[in-house]
């Protein structure tokens, strides 16, 4: 059937900001299926509250409301918009819940808008638990016995039928939040009433527990002729029990007979077919018994997801792509094949190597929640590698994580050599991040497989492979340097191993490693991802490297560009990177030079084949990207749009004669060094608060004691303010200082004046050497000591003086101009008593490049990248600053409910893993818009909750004051509620905690508090404030924790009743811009 | 043990031998399928070839009685990039390695499979030799290319039955005029199968949708046949060159229009030759479980399990009698057809599959329809 002519314009709804279980693999699958309808001569209407997204650059879509992805906004952008249909799914579980709401509003109807690839019937079979355990019966197929109960005395009762122990899964969530594992009554009570909470539906089903039994996934496309195509097969290394975004994962699968593989592949077309999805890609989750077999059916997603997003990149078919073709009627044998071009897409992937994925976590930076892996996603990011055999793939896979491994083991890094094996045993037995060290360590040790298998449940396929590694790093030691003759070392690296390992275990360089390894032409060769396994010629340079024979990759003639991405996602870097090097890429193609790209992270659009010109899916690390340069001879490398990961290579690149384009690495390195730093600042007069560099505790206390106490202290070369703190007193410096790794580092820790309640100012500013533009200055809502990336802020800034923007836009270029910068600059102002001083200079893509360009219309990125390739501003047209007239806020999205037992509070060190952009032609309107696309809701009437530190009470008598202007009721501490009273604001008093009951929980409980505000001293706050913090987030009170963001709630709350919220796409801004 | 494998060509390949000694000449050819390495071992069809997985990783969930598709291994040898020794799978019986030396066929594993494939790919199929004992490059190439061949060649006589035999209870039991098929169906159809290489699934498959089996040697004449009064009459898969066999061809002729028929790939190539079409050998064939193939009856596609080096040539059939009813997608080929007058269908692929998808499995129905209308 050729593509349907009754539908213009298709309304695509986005997933919204990064979070926990929904990265950037929905920006991916969003991109690849607005270019695909755009290329069908569709209109697209976009909404997606994500400015770091490449979905959003305005000329993607045709109309791109940067709005809250909220059933209210997008009834809004439909009223406007009058779509024909809606395709939802292709954002994540936020498009299909949000595309529920607005169906069951009505609105579709109202509209006349249908729902395209599964309509809403068939998303509540799939979804709902008890209408797909139904389904599943139906059809003959096993579920594991559970009950749906929606209150918890039900679900004590279905406990003790079904027996322990009991998965707890709340219906209608991400990523199984709330879910977990019963082993008791007592547990089954505590996860069955949070679970009931956080469900939207107030669902939650308990199920016969299959700890142990081996996970697997499917990912299928269905046409609307009811063809059927099966993309991959993944199996975890991981049994059940790990939720499948935090478990490794392999495809294909390794140990199913093809009568197993064949029967789950059954099932699975069995399954799309009964639940309806009409067109599209879904995921299928399956349990096989490793003891007989027996196959039961876990869940299934109707909808593109993130394994999809995994199976894309392993196999090279672009589900997404062709999933957006399907729904607007294509059948599958209409569909080209771009890899092959002669083929269709009606075919199964076959695939020649071995595909590994890993996720990548972030405990360190939430300290007080537990290390272990449940059936709740907790991974932010994952890498993906590829190679000949599991052990390449894997190991490869362990140095892409960018966690300071080189490879499973044998790099110095083991930390558990000494573990007593009792603590070894409960390592290998509670699945948590550090689970393959612990295997490791084991297989040292020396533990039999079938015992190793008894404590992890990891099939001993996989087990087996480790041990394999372990032995041949064994070996490795055994021989020497003098041991790697060519076949030896080449089997060595076809088991994955790194040079740093290599030199590691034969007391050598990694240089010697290397040196050797050049001159016995012992080097990789790169392998076509070509979804067909060399059957037909493929055309997509779309490469990985393995230790084989036969090179597929050659150098073009071609000018070319390589462009290191950014790796797995992580706090403190992630899709606005990924974002910045995509941009690279498209600069290099519209000024014809060839783009290379090499990142290892699968979720992204760097890594969709279509992006560069080339594509080398490998590890970024020293050894893997020089292989690449050895081959493709670029005339230079992009390293400042990655964030730190290519950063980190700047200097060892240029070591080894590698050109760096923009910003020499002697120039991020001047303003990164401390001491080079303040004499930079020196000669151009600039101020930055008193600080200086230490290494012993007794160094801290008397810098400490000079400085004047709050101070901010970190270790230098940090990521996302990893370890930063503020302290006020000495005990809290004696705490830093032994932090372990902190004093007697070979890097020095910083401490700075922290400057108490100053406005901080971020600029982004592109530089050609000579001339600088400003892109952007941001206002942070949030007071200096707040990491940046977890503050919000304003674009234009809102209540700095003209005199001062000027000022910092003087300071700015000639910072730029005095670095030599080419490219990209980001700095971070401070404004104290409307004194400017400077706290950080970065000479590369920031985190708000996306934000910036996207408030502003202007392709900062692209920009930069074109200057790094010799053009000027002057050349680019970019002759002066771009003044906006409207505002643009970007607001933060943190994890915290994904962690037990984490304080909300934000401080310097980073924890927010996304972003929202709120733009409006009204501040107060633009704030709200920021609040409500991170998941806030705005309260327009009830009662507000104050408890605010005594330095902040001043700071938020204003609030108050319009609080009650706006008819709310304020409940507020003692020392707050006496407070506003002296200055006759009319508030009650409530208890604290500790202060007896009725006590402000008790209010919480029952909901009759409609907002929290609530600062606090210090690190770690008191006990009592604390428990408010954490009873908010749970209870989805919205909440603030300091008073400069609590004022901006309040400026938005005022907005809200003044004006009605409206939405306006991007294009209406950047053409407002234009005019 | 070192080993190399020699292609007619030139080209050398140095691996490692993971089953002890030997040397084997054949056919080199590369099948995409990711499962299913026993299944293929056992398709008689893979004989006088050596069989290259293009999936890395092999051995990975060992080997099982159950999944036998023969009573032996036909590749001369298996060619896999890394044999993995420890399987694992609760089905499992014993390792690869052990099942292909029960059977003298030689393992070579440790070398660029994919570098093998694109050469095969790109030159075409080729005569090519593996060898542990003589590592000699230029006499292994001479002697690759000395070999006979497929083409022409009658394979079929080395594998099919010497005797007939029944299906029952999943498994061979030696008896004739459907004496020893399956006991106690009810109201069974009786189908002769023709073994020239026949895969035991194809039993497996007749007899659960309520058939009587009766397996035949492919020199089995007409008359043997028809005396035995079967409902219908299947073809079986098998290895080689159609036109290496014309006396199975005549016979095919023979029994055309007196009973239905139901022919799946060398099946489906002597149907095509008694038809009075011809067929030609593929550049490299079609040999793994991902081949789409469009029902021209029905518009949809299907995944299919493929096996074949040899493709009947449509042009050379009469429309009027002949129907093309199955194209590949991938290169437009012939996967299946239907006599106009004669109740006779065949399919160029594995319907059977094992290994490879179910999608195919509604063929036998089609087959049993066509009998009991």
């Amino acid at each position: 059937m050729p593509k349907r002519t009754d539908i213009k314009k298709i309304l695509i709804i986005g997933s919204g900001p990064i979070i926990i279980s929904q990265a950037c693999e929905f920006d991916y699958s969003g991109a690849q299926a607005v270019k695909a309808l755009k290329e069908e001569g569709y209109e697209v209407v976009l909404i997606n509250s994500n400015p770091a997204t490449i979905m959003t650059d305005p000329e993607l879509a045709d109309f791109t409301y940067i709005e809250p992805i909220t059933p209210e906004m997008v009834i809004k952008v439909i009223a406007k918009e009058r779509p024909d249909a809606l395709l939802p799914t292709l954002g994540g579980q936020t498009a299909l819940n949000t595309a529920i709401k607005v169906a069951e509003a009505g609105a579709l109807k109202r509209y006349n808008v249908e729902m395209l690839a599964a309509n809403i019937d068939v998303i509540k079979k799939a979804e709902g638990r008890e209408e797909f355990k139904a389904a599943m019966e139906a059809i003959g197929l096993n579920v594991p016995k559970s009950y749906i109960v929606h209150t918890l005395e039900d679900a004590v009762k279905a406990g003790d039928d079904i027996g322990f122990p009991i998965i707890v899964r709340p219906s209608f969530t991400l990523g199984g939040t709330g879910g977990g594992v019963a082993y008791n009554r007592q547990e089954l009570k505590e996860l069955s009433s949070s679970g009931l909470d956080l469900s939207m539906t107030t669902e939650v089903m308990l199920e016969r527990s299959l700890l142990g039994w081996k996970e697997y996934e499917l990912e299928l496309m269905r046409d609307s002729k009811d063809n059927v195509v099966v993309i991959c097969s993944i199996e975890n290394i991981d049994a059940m029990g790990v939720h499948t975004g935090d478990s490794i994962t392999v495809a294909p699968a390794q140990t199913l007979t093809d009568r197993e593989y064949q029967d789950m592949r059954d099932a699975a077309i069995a399954i799309i077919r009964e639940i309806g999805v009409e067109t599209g890609g879904s995921n299928v989750q399956f349990a096989v018994n490793p003891e007989d077999g027996e196959l039961m059916v876990i869940e299934m997603n109707p909808r593109v997801s993130r394994s999809s997003a995994l199976a894309s990149k392993a196999t090279g078919f672009p589900i997404a792509k062709i999933a957006a073709k399907l729904a607007v009627g294509f059948t599958l044998d209409e569909i080209k094949n771009d890899i092959t071009r002669e083929t269709y897409a009606s075919f199964e992937p076959t695939i020649d190597y071995c595909v590994v994925k890993i996720p990548r976590w972030t405990f360190e930076k939430f300290p007080e929640a537990e290390d272990v892996l449940t059936t709740a996603m907790k991974s932010v990011g994952e890498t993906m590698a590829m190679g000949r055999t599991f052990k390449e793939a894997f190991q490869k896979g362990m140095r892409s994580l960018e966690t300071g491994r080189f490879g499973f083991g044998g790099d110095g890094k083991e930390e558990l050599m000494h573990l007593d094996p009792e603590d070894l045993e409960t390592g290998l037995r509670k699945p948590s991040s550090k689970r393959l060290c612990f295997i490791y360590e084991a297989l040292k040790r020396e533990m039999p497989i079938d015992e190793l298998f008894e404590l992890t449940q990891i099939d001993p396929w996989f087990l087996y492979n480790f041990k394999q590694i372990v032995e041949k790093e064994n070996i490795i030691r055994e021989q020497g340097f003098q041991g790697l003759t060519p076949k030896f070392l080449r089997s060595c690296k076809e088991y994955g191993f790194s040079d740093y390992q290599l030199a590691f275990l034969t007391g050598t360089s990694a240089k010697d490693v290397r040196d050797l390894r050049k001159k016995l032409n012992v080097v990789p060769v790169y392998k076509l991802v070509d979804t067909c396994a060399a059957e037909f010629e493929s055309y997509t340079p779309y490469y990985y490297s393995s230790y084989e024979q036969e090179n597929e990759a050659s150098a073009t003639g071609n000018k070319k560009i390589i462009i290191l991405g950014g790796g797995p996602n992580r706090i403190g870097q992630g899709i606005e990177f990924d974002y910045c090097c995509v941009h690279a890429s498209f600069a290099l193609a519209e000024i014809g030079v060839e783009s290379i790209m090499v990142n290892s992270n699968p979720e992204t659009v760097s890594t969709d084949y279509d992006t560069s010109d080339k594509l080398y899916f490998e590890p970024l690390t020293l050894e893997d990207v020089l292989s690449i340069i050895d081959l493709e001879k670029p005339d230079g490398v992009i390293v400042q749009f990655g964030g730190q990961t290519p950063l980190n290579l700047a200097v060892a690149l240029e070591e080894e004669g590698v050109t760096i384009v923009g910003t020499p690495p002697d120039s991020i390195d001047r303003a990164e060094d401390r001491k080079r730093f303040q004499q930079f600042l020196q000669k151009l007069g600039l101020r930055q608060p008193e600080n200086d560099t230490v290494y012993t505790l007794e160094e801290a206390l008397s810098v400490a004691k000079r400085i004047g106490y709050p101070v901010v202290v970190r270790p230098s070369y940090v990521l996302g303010g990893r370890d930063m703190r503020i302290v006020y007193n000495d005990a809290e410096i004696r705490d830093f200082m032994a932090i372990p790794g902190i004093a007697g580092a070979d890097h020095p820790v910083l401490i700075d004046k922290f400057l108490k309640d100053a406005i901080e100012v971020d600029v982004d500013a592109l530089c050609d050497g000579q001339n600088t533009i400003i892109g952007g200055i941001m206002q942070h809502i949030e007071e200096a000591g707040i990491h940046s990336g977890d503050s919000a802020c304003v674009l234009p800034p809102h209540t700095l003086s003209p005199e001062l923007i000027e000022e910092i836009k003087r300071a700015s270029r000639a910072m730029a101009e005095e670095l030599g910068v080419i490219g990209l600059m980001n700095v971070q102002y401070a404004v104290k008593d409307e004194d400017l001083y400077i706290l950080e200079v970065n000479p590369r893509a920031s985190r708000t490049v996306p934000f910036v360009s996207k408030a502003t219309g202007v392709p900062l990125a692209k920009m930069a990248t074109k200057i790094m390739m010799g053009k000027t501003l002057a050349e680019l047209g970019v002759t002066k600053e771009v003044e906006i007239n409207h505002w643009a806020v970007k607001e933060a999205v943190f994890p915290f409910d994904r962690f037990d037992n984490v304080d909300t509070l934000l401080g310097p060190e980073m924890k927010s893993t996304g972003e929202v952009m709120g733009i409006d032609d009204n501040l107060g309107l633009a704030l709200a818009k920021g609040q409500l696309a991170a998941g806030s809701a705005i309260p327009k009437s009830g009662t507000v909750f104050i408890s605010v530190r005594d330095s902040d009470k001043q700071a938020i008598l204003g609030l108050a004051e319009s609080l009650v202007e706006m008819d709310f009721d304020i409940i507020a501490t003692r020392g707050t509620a006496k407070f506003l009273q002296s200055n006759d604001i009319p508030c009650k008093q409530v208890n604290k905690i500790s202060q007896g009951r009725p006590h402000i929980m008790d209010k919480l409980q029952d909901n009759q508090v409609n907002w929290v505000v609530n600062t606090s001293m210090g690190r770690r706050a008191t006990e009592d404030s604390y428990t408010i913090r954490r009873a908010a987030l749970e209870l989805h009170v919205p909440y603030t924790t300091t008073a400069t963001g609590a004022i901006g709630v309040g400026m938005a709350m005022k907005a809200m009743r003044e004006k009605e919220i409206g939405v306006q796409p991007v294009q209406y801004f950047t053409k407002n811009i234009q005019n | 043990m070192k080993a190399l494998i020699a292609l007619e060509d030139g080209t050398i390949f140095e691996g490692r031998s993971f089953t002890g000694s030997g040397e084997a000449v054949g056919e080199i050819v590369f099948n995409t399928s990711m499962s299913g390495y026993q299944e293929i071992l056992t398709d008689p069809s893979y004989t006088g070839q050596i069989v290259t997985m293009t999936y890395p990783l092999i051995g990975n969930y060992g080997t099982n009685t159950a999944d036998m598709e023969s009573a032996s291994i036909h590749p001369r040898a298996f060619l896999v990039k890394e044999y993995n020794q420890f399987p694992s799978n609760y089905r499992s019986e014993k390792p690869l390695a052990e099942f292909l030396k029960e059977y003298n066929v030689l393992g070579i594993e440790g070398f660029d499979t994919r570098a093998l494939v694109r050469h095969i790919r790109t030159k075409g199929a080729m005569k090519g030799i593996v060898s542990t004992e003589d590592l000699d490059h230029e006499s292994l190439v001479k002697r690759a290319s000395e070999w006979t061949g497929l083409v022409g060649q009658d394979m079929v006589s080395r594998v099919t039955c010497n005797e007939p035999y029944g299906w029952a209870d999943n498994s061979v039991v030696p008896g004739t005029d459907f004496s020893t098929s399956q006991p106690g169906l009810d109201n069974p159809l009786k189908i002769v199968a023709f073994d020239f290489g026949l895969k035991y699934n194809q039993c497996r498959i007749l007899t659960e949708k309520g058939c009587q089996v009766q397996v035949v040697p492919a020199s089995t004449d007409a008359e043997t046949v028809l005396a035995m009064n079967p409902d219908g009459i299947f073809l079986s898969n098998g290895p080689g060159d159609p036109e290496g066999v014309p006396d199975v061809v005549n016979t095919i002729r023979a029994l055309l229009g007196k009973k239905p028929m139901f022919g799946i790939c060398l099946g489906h190539q002597l149907l095509g030759l008694a038809y009075g079409g011809s067929t030609f050998k593929l550049k490299f064939g079609h040999r793994g479980g991902n081949q789409p193939v469009k029902d021209l009856l029905t518009g949809k596609v299907e995944i299919t399990s493929q096996n074949h080096g040899f493709c009947v040539d449509m042009d050379s059939l009469n429309p009027d009698e002949v129907e093309l009813t199955h194209i590949n997608l991938n290169d437009d080929s012939v996967e299946g057809m239907r006599h106009k007058k004669y109740p006779a269908f065949s399919v160029q692929y594995h319907p059977e599959h094992a290994p490879g998808p179910h999608d195919a499995m509604y063929l036998f129905d089609r087959f049993i329809d066509m009998i009991r209308k």
